[in-house]
């Protein structure tokens, strides 16, 4: 077994050197890298500091940038054959498909996300974006596609069904920097926290039982609770709902308003609800479909 | 033996995948390191001149290089060009710009270092002996230098490779992003992937940067 891994790896190895060999170096990709900068250039002077492409703009060329993440599973990640999935991602193909254009997906870091925007370097950021009141200073929501919110996971022998009543020995546990942490402290100072750095060692920490439950964003909870036995979602929803919507450059209202229509027009077909199907359902399940879809754009 | 979740490689065209990212990682830095070496025996060279004038202003660009995080600079060139000239670069022109910019200034005060540390008295013996001033540097001075840089050089042109880690922040799917692509998307199905994947990342990052280090030592021995 080992030898035949080995033997694979050698000679996918030969392939790939050898068609590199023929095709490295090539140069691809410099042409239309100065195309782009041209048009992005006539944008600059043709009005101060708007960096974006506006809807015609983005027709004519005949591909739309679409920023998404591609390392979160099952939000925006790549295939084992290269393909960007995911609950994002099945979006961003629609609006290539109804836009009658080519999706040119780019991989964004949580970190670099507004800067993209800003900068023009793509039309729109489907990366789970999280929609807050400083970032909307910054770049143009869409209307939402997804709730968010946050929620707690405990052992099954002793499930954390309310954050009132705290008795002060128990302590939650939290990973530094995330919304949970903010919300906690904020909204329960009585409540004893123990931080963790890293979704691996929070994980760990609930597992040794070294605090009582955990607060995270509830996607991540409720997958943990799928995929692990003997936890559940005690609290599936807490504090304030948040939204994830597209966002485009600020002041890009040609595709701002086309984004906004789509995703109205979208709710006829239960678009959304077909995409959770495709993407989401295998690792949240069927039971928190309404919980998490948001269809045409409406929150309650 | 532990589960290294190995056969993760083997899904699809992962592998290909994981080489091609690795590809892309060497070509930059490669590049990059062509663009640095000459340039920056070029500047090193003239660090040594006695013009106060030129000194300073490769002293200055010598220390900005140095100080600023190459994270910074990846940044600034990638996104900052674009907000201030319009500029639409591609990440890898960003990053082959950003790692030029870094090897040379690096590679420069290597230069600098390795020419001054050729004691005066081995240029006074070469005049006394009646060489030209020609004759001294291709005689006596540029062989000894060449030697102590070499050890020097391999390793920036190695850091240089494994910074390139950097680029996936401006969006240059490389090696690690790959990696990380691949352990986040068996996430479920094999939870334990990301050691065995880590582990052939290395194993990667070794084998590219190793044939530089032979190649190093040879040259070292045969310019003895």
């Amino acid at each position: 077994m080992k030898n035949s891994v080995l033997k694979k790896f050698i000679s996918i190895a030969a392939a790939v050197s050898a068609i590199l060999a023929l095709t490295a170096c090539g140069s691809q990709g410099t042409e239309s890298d100065s195309q782009k900068a041209e048009t992005q250039k006539e944008e600059l002077t043709a009005g101060a500091d708007t960096v974006y492409r506006t809807l015609d703009e983005i027709k004519e060329d005949g591909t739309i940038r679409i920023g998404v993440f591609s390392d979160k599973n099952p939000f925006g990640y790549v295939d084992e054959n290269g393909e960007y999935q995911g609950y994002d991602v099945y979006f961003a193909n629609k609006i290539g498909e109804d836009l009658g254009v080519k999706v040119d997906f780019v991989s964004t870091e949580a970190a670099n996300r507004i800067e993209y925007l800003q900068t023009g370097k793509v039309d729109i950021i489907l990366a789970n974006f999280t929609v807050t009141e400083e970032r909307a200073e910054e770049v143009d929501f869409a209307l939402p596609y997804m709730n968010v919110a946050l929620g707690v996971v405990s052992p099954d022998d002793k499930v954390v069904e309310s954050l009132d009543d705290w008795n002060s020995d128990d302590q939650i546990i939290v990973i530094s920097g995330t919304t949970a942490e903010t919300y906690l402290t904020e909204n329960y100072p009585d409540i004893p926290l123990q931080k963790y750095d890293s979704y691996a060692t929070a994980k760990n920490a609930l597992e040794n039982r070294n605090g009582v439950a955990w607060a995270n964003d509830n996607t991540e909870v409720i997958a943990y609770a799928l995929q692990n036995k003997g936890y559940t979602v005690g609290i599936p929803e807490l504090g304030s709902k948040d939204t994830i919507a597209p966002a485009v450059s600020k002041g890009n209202e040609t595709l701002l308003q086309w984004i906004n229509d789509e995703i109205k027009a979208l709710a006829d077909e239960q678009f959304f609800h077909a995409d959770y199907d495709a993407t989401l359902v295998d690792t949240y399940g069927e039971e928190y479909k309404e919980e998490l879809v948001v269809e045409g754009g409406v929150t309650e | 033996m532990p589960d290294l979740g190995l056969e993760v490689l083997l899904k699809g065209q992962n592998m290909e995948r994981l080489l091609i990212g690795l590809l892309a990682a060497l070509k930059i830095s490669l590049v990059s390191v062509a663009v640095s070496l000459p340039l920056g025996i070029l500047l090193g060279t003239l660090m040594t001149w006695k013009n106060p004038f030129i000194k300073a202003v490769l002293r200055v660009y010598l220390e900005i290089i140095r100080i600023m995080p190459q994270m910074v600079l990846l940044f600034l060139v990638f996104f900052g060009t674009t907000r201030a000239f319009g500029w639409d670069l591609s990440g890898e022109s960003a990053s082959v710009i950003v790692f030029s910019l870094w090897g040379t200034a690096e590679m420069s005060d290597l230069v600098r270092g390795a020419l001054i540390s050729i004691p005066l008295h081995q240029y006074e013996s070469g005049e006394a002996l009646g060489l030209s001033k020609v004759q001294i540097y291709r005689y006596i001075v540029v062989p000894q230098t060449l030697r102590r840089l070499i050890p020097l050089s391999i390793n920036l042109i190695t850091r240089m490779i494994k910074t390139t880690s950097l680029v996936l922040m401006i969006g240059v799917v490389e090696i690690l992003k790959v990696a990380q692509q691949i352990i986040e998307a068996n996430r479920t199905a094999s939870p334990n992937a990301a050691f065995g994947i880590y582990l052939v990342v290395f194993l990667l990052y070794f084998f590219a940067c190793w044939p530089i280090s032979v190649a190093a030592r040879y040259l070292e021995k045969r310019w003895r």
